[in-house]
């Protein structure tokens, strides 16, 4: 690891202070699973580490039954899991977490870190950018794609978005406070991510000197929601493809519907084609089985992960069986 | 910087004694200098000072005892407490997170501590399986290991056998299914997770028989 400079304030407008206006010069430090990994590998080579740890603004939940919840961007996974209101109200996000399979991980991780942590893609972890290329040639479309985007891939960076907690987040309308120099600025949660096209990009619209505060999902009574993991194996590992559901039902009638696709693309990826193929339909297996096959109508598989159009079939049928 | 990092090393060997590695590192034991107090204070810095990159005062809480160093930004808790202190209870496998060889307690709760910096520690209770054992007298959960041969070459085992007493914590009384859940953040390359199923398993009953798991402090 390289040498960096360490501070660790304990409010957000001196981390704003601290942390660069440029990419690279510094890193914002959360529960560190990810970021100390990246600076080990020299992937990310900070020459200041602002930790997070003692803003206490940064930690909490906060429910305001019928209207939303509010998560400080720092709160662990295990102290969402271990909270009332969270436990009841949003089960969606409990078995998001819970499926996060390392204790030591729902200790350590926050929710805000969760949101920011960096592509799993091995070309990026081994140094080649977040658009691998070489001789011109886009990497992954000509590499060991097997774990690669399914949607949004023509471009060079056809890496996944690694959240698993993400999808179910957007699906539930989930917002992201964000703060910097400028003060605070509240943008949806499926803003937060986007696929870098040029050079000096990063997959996420935060600025360098921002950072995530807090995550407000908004609370309505009868919404149904699930999550569905297609997993290479049970024990801690990301999944190869997730789908996450959110129903809003009169009766067995779909009065509206979000499906978020995890692992398939570079942003958590909301499948237009099945949530139409939902609403105004009776909620059984046959309308589940038609959203499956409806998420899958555009994907574009690279040469070795074509398997992952049917796991996605399956993942969107059974996060709506689950939801029902 | 350099006189006082060797009084500070020299504090560290008088409280843990001269260990074979700081013999084999060929560290100066002989260098005068008195043992810096209240370096403690130090820390509770103004929260907008930035330390860095080379060497700042830490103090670490590690199994009820309080070690002072010196130590760069950017060493973890793993290797502060492995290379600096002696205590290399804990593995450093494939220190990026993945593997659990490293586990530790950071107030009471396992945590990867390859990937924890050890300033980041301060002012927590850490606790490694060096906390465990007491005079030879195994836990019960390092003996159900060895009654079931839950270990092969060793080095995921101490990182395991801390994960498998955290989960007893919060499942006094599991199922086979639970153990298989609970236990996903470890990974054993040998292949030896029947007997950890196994002895975990055990280890929850002896535990719940002898009325001890109260005892188990993290």
């Amino acid at each position: 690891m390289q040498p960096f400079e360490y501070a660790s304030p304990t409010s957000r407008s001196e981390a704003v202070r601290l942390l660069s206006p440029r990419w690279g010069e510094t890193e914002a430090l959360a529960g560190g699973t990810d970021l100390l990994g990246l600076m080990k590998d020299y992937v990310c080579t900070p020459k200041r580490v602002v930790s997070l740890k003692r803003i206490a603004d940064l930690r909490g939940i906060h429910l305001v039954p019928g209207k939303e919840l509010r998560v400080g961007a720092m709160t662990t996974y295990r102290e969402l899991t271990e909270n009332e209101s969270v436990r009841r109200h949003f089960p969606v996000l409990i078995q998001a977490i819970e499926r996060i399979r390392s204790e030591q991980l729902r200790n350590m991780g926050s929710i805000g870190g969760g949101m920011l942590q960096r592509p799993r893609d091995w070309y990026f972890r081994l140094g080649y950018g977040l658009l691998p290329e070489k001789d011109g040639q886009a990497m992954i479309a000509n590499g060991d794609n097997r774990y690669a985007a399914i949607f949004g891939n023509s471009g060079s960076a056809s890496w996944v978005s690694p959240s698993t907690i993400a999808p179910a987040l957007i699906a539930l309308g989930a917002r992201a406070a964000l703060y910097g120099p400028r003060g605070l600025r509240v943008i949806d949660l499926d803003r937060l991510f986007t696929t870098p096209a040029q050079p000096g990009e990063r997959e996420h619209t935060l600025r360098p000197n921002e950072i995530l505060t807090e995550i407000i999902v908004p609370h309505r009574e009868g919404i149904r929601s699930a999550v569905y993991e297609v997993r290479q194996k049970e024990a801690s590992d990301y999944p190869l493809v997730l789908a996450a559901v959110t129903l809003e039902l009169r009766g067995r009638s779909i009065r509206s519907a979000r499906v978020i696709l995890g692992q398939v693309a570079p942003v958590p990826w909301p499948s237009h084609e099945a949530e139409s193929a939902l609403v105004g339909k009776t909620l059984n297996e046959e309308t589940a089985e038609a959203a499956g096959e409806a998420a899958v109508t555009h994907a574009t598989p690279l040469s070795m992960n074509r398997y992952k159009v049917q796991l996605t079939r399956v993942a969107v049928k059974r996060a709506i069986l689950e939801a029902a | 910087m350099k006189k006082k990092r060797h009084s500070v090393r020299q504090g560290e060997q008088e409280r843990a004694g001269v260990s074979r590695r700081d013999f084999l590192r060929g560290t100066s034991v002989a260098v005068s200098g008195s043992i810096l107090v209240g370096e403690g204070k130090a820390l509770a810095a103004p929260s907008d000072e930035v330390v860095g990159p080379g060497e700042t005062p830490v103090v670490l809480h590690v199994n009820g005892e309080t070690k002072r160093l010196n130590l760069e930004p950017r060493v973890t808790l793993l290797d502060a407490l492995r290379d600096r202190l002696d205590i290399t209870g804990a593995k450093r496998v494939c220190d990026r997170g993945e593997c659990g060889a490293c586990t530790m307690f950071i107030d009471g709760q396992p945590v990867y501590s390859c990937t924890v910096l050890a300033i980041e520690a301060q002012g927590h209770a850490i606790t490694t399986i060096e906390h465990f054992s007491h005079g030879g007298k195994l836990h019960p959960m390092s003996a159900a290991f060895v009654a079931h041969d839950a270990q092969q070459c060793g080095f995921c085992t101490s990182g395991f056998v801390m994960a498998c007493i955290a989960f007893l914590k919060s499942h006094p009384n599991p199922t086979l299914e639970d153990v298989e859940k609970g236990l996903g953040g470890n990974i054993c390359r040998c292949g030896t997770y029947a007997g950890i199923r196994e002895a975990v398993l055990q280890a929850a009953q002896a535990m719940t028989a002898e009325g001890n798991g109260g005892a188990i402090h993290g």
